[in-house]
């Protein structure tokens, strides 16, 4: 408590500013600084790198996953071979073992959405870019509106729309008054809830990981520099702390897009299964 | 305290990071989109249709190998079967030769025997014919020198023939029915 006191103490003297969400406003490349407002922020007006982050991991995704499927070969090349167990992976435990029957047809989103989420959250730790493309909100809130769309849609063209928002809201074997209390209830946590949810679990832990880590390495880089000697060893626990998290930040990072898309298959998994 | 720390807070709150920039939605959904569309023009069509081939590579060469025994088996069975035949057919050939070969031996044996039993009464017969000769010609020379002799001994001659035949011929039975009770005489010793 004294400790960090005195080191807020010091930062605000010497001009040391702890990391915040500003350090997730980056500026337009270029160097424009143009502006614009809405909901009563303003907002850097301009391709900003994690923009630029997003179409590479597009195009390095479909480069790599292209030149793998191109041959089709019986016996596999090893390029071929990757990419195939990548593929694998995602069609057979997120799409074949959760969606059940029917699931070759969500595969290619599951797929593309596993692989894009993994790829630009590891942005956050490949060198030289450091920085993960869905710490930015508006990325995240992109990709959770397509999931809902994906798995209502899904819903309702099996179910059609009532049938959907029955099999959705009300649960089966439950009879009475009290259906008056769960149908709203349902069809909030259903319907409403999952997709806030989806995108903030997803926003908020890159988020968070990256401001963690900002703070390790700037903290222990003003530490050794700025202060005193006695506070060097502070410094030197800083970094390594901040190399630990950096590995967990990886953990973190794979974690996330797999819940993200094992949350998105069980979405639609819900959605068209069969009447209870 | 108080003050120091509300400065970076309060610099920190110009921003909240939970609303999006609005630019980046869409971005994020057509990058996405157009990496869908191409995934799955492109990419999940042809590792599904790997996938396929490849169970049905390995299916089909499943069910080849199986046929390809059954085939092995019955082609097996077959030579198995002619084989056992052929034995049998072996065993029955040999079978029948030996019957053969007995038979002949046994028709060979019988023709000797006949052939020996045909030669032995041949040369019985010719013995006998000699014999019967020897005994003529004997008894014709016997009587002749015995009638010499005894014309000699008794100094009468012998000369008439009817006289000497007869007692030649009163001799030599005499001798014969000595001979043959000898003979008897002798076979009961």
């Amino acid at each position: 408590m004294t400790f960090a006191a005195s080191v807020v103490r010091t930062a605000e003297g010497d001009g040391f500013t702890p990391p915040g969400p500003h350090d997730f406003d980056l500026p337009a490349i270029g160097g424009g600084h143009d502006t614009f407002e809405m909901f009563g922020q303003s907002f850097v007006l301009g391709v900003t790198k994690p923009m630029l982050q997003l179409v590479l991991a597009a195009i390095l995704l479909f480069a790599f996953f292209y030149a793998a499927a191109r041959k089709r070969a019986m016996v596999p090349s090893r390029l071929q071979f990757v990419g195939e167990g990548f593929y694998g992976f995602v069609r057979n435990s997120l799409g074949r073992d959760i969606i059940g029957h029917d699931f070759a047809k969500f595969v290619p989103y599951l797929f593309t959405l596993f692989f894009f989420i993994l790829l630009n959250n590891f942005f956050g730790s490949l060198p030289f870019v450091e920085f993960p493309t869905f710490s930015r909100s508006g990325m995240v809130y992109g990709l959770a509106l397509l999931s809902w769309v994906i798995y209502n849609a899904a819903g309702i063209s099996k179910h059609g729309f009532v049938g959907y928002i029955k099999l959705q809201t009300v649960p089966g074997g439950i009879k009475g008054p009290i259906l008056a209390l769960l149908i709203p209830l349902e069809f909030m946590s259903n319907i409403l809830v999952r997709p806030v949810t989806l995108a903030l679990r997803l926003f908020a832990n890159m988020f968070a990981g990256h401001l963690l880590l900002i703070l390790f390495a700037l903290g222990g880089e003003y530490i050794l520099t700025e202060m005193s000697i006695q506070y060097a060893p502070v410094g030197i626990l800083a970094w390594l702390m901040f190399i630990a998290v950096a590995f967990l930040e990886m953990l973190i990072q794979f974690l996330q897009a797999y819940v993200f898309v094992l949350l998105n298959a069980m979405y639609i998994s819900g959605a068209v299964a069969d009447e209870h | 305290m108080q003050a120091l720390l509300a400065a970076p807070l309060a610099k920190a709150e110009e921003l909240n990071p939970l609303l999006p920039h609005a630019i980046e939605i869409v971005l994020s959904l057509v990058v996405f989109g157009l990496l869908l569309l191409a995934v799955w023009k492109f990419v999940t069509p042809r590792f599904e249709q790997i996938y396929t081939e490849r169970t049905q590579a390995i299916e089909g060469g499943l069910a080849a190998a199986e046929t390809k025994q059954a085939e092995a088996d019955a082609k097996l069975a077959d030579l198995e079967q002619q084989l056992s035949e052929a034995r049998h057919e072996a065993a029955r050939i040999r079978e029948e030769a030996r019957e053969q070969g007995a038979q002949i031996i046994a028709e060979m044996r019988e023709q000797a025997q006949a052939d020996a039993a045909r030669i032995l009464e041949h040369g019985k017969t010719q013995i006998e014919a000699e014999r019967q000769q020897a005994v003529t010609s004997l008894r014709a020379e016997v009587g002749t020198l015995a009638t010499s002799l005894a014309g000699r001994i008794v100094g009468e001659s012998l000369e008439d023939d009817d006289r000497s035949a007869r007692v030649v011929e009163r001799f030599l039975a005499d001798l014969e029915t000595i001979e043959a009770s000898q003979a008897a005489g002798g076979g009961e010793n």
